[in-house]
């Protein structure tokens, strides 16, 4: 019952803001498409157990490496486990990876950068030259070079992908913060004689919010990238839990003898579920940057 | 210039606005022309419309306007050019960011001049731009300088010095001191008066400042949320001004040579185009509506030798 | 600082540093600055309304936002209230605050987006720990009705982009008095506003001096408002006051140059009126390499030797009347 409650006031704030997105154009339907295709995967994830035809670890479930068929759709690996299952689960780890690496980039990231930029002076120029340094590297070769420290595992993981991209979101925030420390109502704030706490958690944060989501969507779309890209080379988890990545990097070994199917459906639902974020990302930042009209 | 009924609409995601209705009236040689508005009055879109330059999503969607019996809003495309810069010059608003700030200010004339009048010579563009800047009280050396090393006032000056280069009949002048101080502007208000006697042009100033229209035009027309709502030469407007709104701006602009002044407001606030009253568009505000200005709106009436109201209070006069 | 005195400012100055590019950091040594504000003394008396006066760039803004503290001085000393304020700590500062107000030009970038007007309208009382809940609302509610927003009501959930310019300074009054302060800065409050809508907003702030005993320090170029609103003027020319009066004194006999050529320079709104001009010479210098001795001298037509060398102090040619001019001395 519960659940249901829950679910019916979603959704009556759910369809208008729909409908008001549908009404802003192409950027609209960006944002809706994109998450559409991020909310399926999700779900696709969620409710695997259910729905998988067979036991995505389960070995010879069939012969090994049989192609696309009616009993196999997305064919068979190596190991003989069936492909379709092991794409329709192995969405797991990276949505994992990636939603770790993004709450540990806002969590550090924002505060950092409203502290920062409007602090200003020597503080913000120690923490800048921090992060332009950071931000300054290649960021898949960081992130190997982190998680060859800190060692396998989703956290790791994670944690290796937030370091690379806690700059952008330190970038992002700064820009904003500088454009609208001088602004009226900043100063009309600080007039009034509230904390700098209070400006900033109160003034200059909900008006900065529009820019993270951007740079929140676009993160997304990054660290699942880096995630398969720490997979693919063995950087990830280990070999029991079926992932995207890891079938990346297994299917690699038998395209040449034919057997295009154990890379290709794998790969195609990194691209889809990167490409869901950066569409909503894409969009969003249409949508919000011509705020003022006429 | 005549224009006839003219009506410019905003064509927005939110609906659409008309931002000009069915606006006519006439200049003559040597004329100057006070447009008066506020906010959402529709006088930049009148000014930027009579050089068919309203931006997207505005068009011009009716009325006709003839300049020296070519019809302005059906010439082709290279006619239009050609009528824009050479018979009506545009001065925008803000003069900060109206000239190319990579070019230097001989640079602006040089090509102004040019794209109309290829045959001339680069020097002979150049002593034509060096007498362009005397007119306007600059040193001609400055014609070297880029446009962040002179000042507001100077660059202003240059943007007229362009309106007039190639001595047009027209010049549109919207807001041309707006962004200027006072002694400055007054400066600028001059130079305009003398060179329109000097060249014979007519000159359409598009302003807020009821003040300096008052003070400087020949006739005057107030505009309100896109209609013209009185029409008349200045010391009509100012001695006998008809219209409820026009009354309103006389009574709430401060005259220093006045020793106690009381000032009136107008009451309400400027109309949202998106949402116009029905009727007049003016009776939220006014101090004399009645019944038949809330559903009505009025036409355009004759009440005296060339002097028009937009009001059912003269409505025994002759419809214009 | 007599009784009757609200505010004093003695010798108030503010210099901005030019920044530099870092080859100039590496190859000059002198620092430039912009000289904002460059020995400003006055004193507002209490229930009056003083204008500080004078075109873009002359100082008056940067003046007003150091009255009220919202930036620290370069040098001078301020009194509020026969308490010297120029060097009050972060915390005494938030009490001073309640005082002193300060209301800015652009009613548009005042208030912030995101806040409804009636969270913004409420929140000094929050900042100051004053009133919460259901007593801020009561409060919000009288303040906006007070200011001429009505129904209050429905205002308290509207965004500052939902109302008008003209709605959006009259909260931006409210804002400014729900902490019942003395003292008002209001900084160029019409300029951005409607023709049509300033007369209104000019005349709610002269009954709200009646009514809650306030005074002003109003800050405007426009002359005309000026004078319909002040009680005295101070013309402010590059960083320094050069007359200061009562309003009578100063449009009916205007001793210096620069308060005779703005003055002059003033439309009226009267067809065919032919007024004439004082013409001054050339352009504003700029602020960081101002003239030496009198400032105003590169652009007056009478000055002479003396006015190179010598700085004019602001003194009284009569009671109540200072001028800040060599040859007015005499």
């Amino acid at each position: 019952m519960q659940k249901l409650k829950i679910k019916k006031s979603m959704l009556s704030h759910l369809l208008p803001g729909l409908a008001s997105l549908a009404k802003r154009g192409l950027a609209g339907w960006l944002v809706i498409f994109g998450a559409i295709v991020v909310a399926a995967v999700v779900v696709m994830t969620m409710v695997s157990p259910w729905i998988v035809p067979y036991d995505p670890s389960k070995i010879n479930v069939g012969q090994p490496l049989l192609p696309p068929s009616s009993q196999f759709p997305f064919g068979t690996d190596n190991l003989g486990q069936d492909m379709l299952s092991r794409v329709i689960s192995g969405g797991g780890i990276m949505l994992q990876v990636a939603i770790l690496s993004v709450v540990v980039c806002l969590i550090i990231g924002v505060p950092l950068g409203l502290f920062s930029s409007y602090t200003g002076g020597v503080i913000d120029r120690f923490f800048s030259l921090i992060m332009d340094s950071v931000y300054a590297f290649p960021g898949l070769i960081l992130a190997i070079a982190i998680a060859l420290v800190l060692g396998r595992g989703v956290i790791n993981m994670a944690l290796s992908i937030a370091v690379v991209y806690v700059p952008s979101y330190f970038r992002v925030i700064r820009s904003q913060v500088l454009s609208i420390k001088e602004v009226p109502y900043v100063e009309a704030a600080n007039a009034a004689g509230a904390r700098k706490r209070t400006v900033l958690s109160r003034y200059i944060l909900p008006n900065v919010v529009p820019s993270i989501a951007v740079v929140a969507t676009v993160n997304f779309a990054d660290a699942i990238l880096t995630a398969a890209g720490l997979t693919f080379i063995g950087m990830g988890v280990s070999i029991d839990v079926p992932d995207w990545g890891w079938d990346l990097a297994n299917g690699r070994n038998f395209l040449l003898s034919g057997a295009w199917w154990v890379i290709t459906f794998p790969g195609l639902m990194i691209i889809l579920l990167a490409l869901g974020f950066t569409l909503m990302g894409e969009g969003l930042s249409e949508l919000l940057s011509p705020r003022l009209e006429q | 210039m005549t224009v006839e009924a003219l009506t410019v609409e905003y064509w927005t995601r939110k609906g659409k606005i008309r931002a000009v209705e069915d606006l006519s009236f006439s200049l003559e040689k040597a004329e100057t022309l006070g447009v008066v508005g506020e906010s959402g009055s529709g006088k930049s879109t009148l000014g930027l419309s009579l050089i068919d330059l309203v931006p997207f999503p505005g068009r011009i969607t009716k009325g006709k306007i003839i300049l020296k019996d070519k019809e302005v809003l059906k010439l082709r495309k290279d006619d239009l050019r050609n009528l824009r810069g050479k018979e009506v010059c545009y001065v925008f608003q803000d003069p900060m960011t109206s000239l190319n700030p990579v070019k230097k200010i001989g640079d602006h004339f040089v090509e102004l001049i040019r794209t109309h009048e290829p045959q001339v010579t680069k020097q002979e563009a150049l002593k034509r731009a060096k007498k362009m800047l005397r007119d306007v009280g600059i040193q001609p050396e400055r014609l070297n300088d880029y446009p962040h090393q002179l000042s507001g006032g100077m660059r202003q000056r240059v943007m007229i010095g362009l309106a007039i280069a190639l001595n047009p009949s027209i010049v549109v002048a919207d807001e041309p001191t707006t962004a200027l101080d006072v002694i400055v502007q007054a400066k600028i208000l001059d130079l305009l008066n003398t060179l329109r006697d000097a060249y014979g042009m007519a000159l359409i100033l598009i302003t807020h400042d009821l003040s300096i229209v008052l003070q400087r035009s020949d006739r005057i027309m107030v505009m309100y949320a896109g209609h013209m709502v009185e029409y008349a030469p200045s010391i009509e407007i100012y001695s006998n001004p008809k219209h409820p709104y026009t009354q309103g701006l006389l009574k709430s602009i401060p005259n220093i040579e006045l020793a106690d002044q009381k000032l009136e407001a107008i009451a309400g606030s400027p109309p949202d185009l998106l949402n116009l009253p029905k009727g007049c568009r003016f009776w939220p505000r006014c101090y004399c509506a009645f019944e038949r200005c809330r559903s009505e709106a009025p036409p355009l009436i004759t009440t005296g030798t060339e002097h028009f109201t937009r009001c059912f209070l003269y409505e025994e006069g002759t419809k214009a | 600082m007599s009784q009757n005195e609200i505010l004093r400012v003695e010798h108030l100055k503010k210099y901005f540093p030019v920044e530099k590019s870092f080859i100039e950091k590496m190859l000059t040594r002198t620092r430039h600055f912009v000289r904002a504000v460059d020995g400003v003394s006055f004193s507002v008396l209490k229930g009056e309304i003083f204008t500080l006066a004078g075109e873009s760039g002359c100082g008056k803004t940067t003046t007003g936002k150091l009255v009220v503290r919202l930036i620290p001085p370069t040098s001078g000393k301020i009194f509020f209230d026969n308490v010297e304020i120029t060097m009050l700590d972060h915390e005494a500062l938030r009490m001073l605050k309640r005082k002193m107000q300060i209301i800015f030009q652009d009613p548009y970038a005042s208030f912030n987006p995101r806040m409804k007007i009636g969270e913004a309208v409420g929140h000094p009382l929050e900042i100051h720990d004053i009133a919460k809940g259901l007593e801020k609302r009561k409060r919000v509610l009288e303040i906006l009705e007070r200011v001429g927003i009505t129904p209050a009501e429905k205002f308290l959930d509207l965004y500052p982009h939902q109302i008008s310019g003209g709605q959006r300074q009259r909260a931006a009054m409210a804002r400014a008095l729900i902490l019942q302060p003395e003292f008002i800065v209001a900084d160029e409050p019409v300029s951005m506003i409607d023709v049509s809508l300033r007369t209104a907003i000019i005349d709610l702030m002269l009954n709200l001096r009646k009514d809650f005993g306030l005074t002003y320090l109003f800050i405007t170029h426009d002359l005309a408002i000026a004078k319909y609103i002040s009680d005295r003027i101070a013309i402010m020319y590059l960083g320094k006051i050069v007359e200061l009066a009562d309003k009578q004194t100063i449009f009916s006999n205007p001793m210096h140059p620069y308060t005779q050529a703005l003055l002059s320079a003033i439309p009226v709104p009267v067809p065919e009126q032919k007024r004439k001009i004082t013409e001054l010479i050339g352009d504003v210098p700029s602020a960081i390499n101002i003239p030496s001795g009198c400032r105003f001298r590169t652009r007056c037509r009478c000055a002479e030797k003396a006015c190179e060398e010598k700085e004019p102090e602001l003194i009284p040619i009569s009671p109540n009347h200072y001028v800040a001019c060599n040859m007015a001395e005499n």
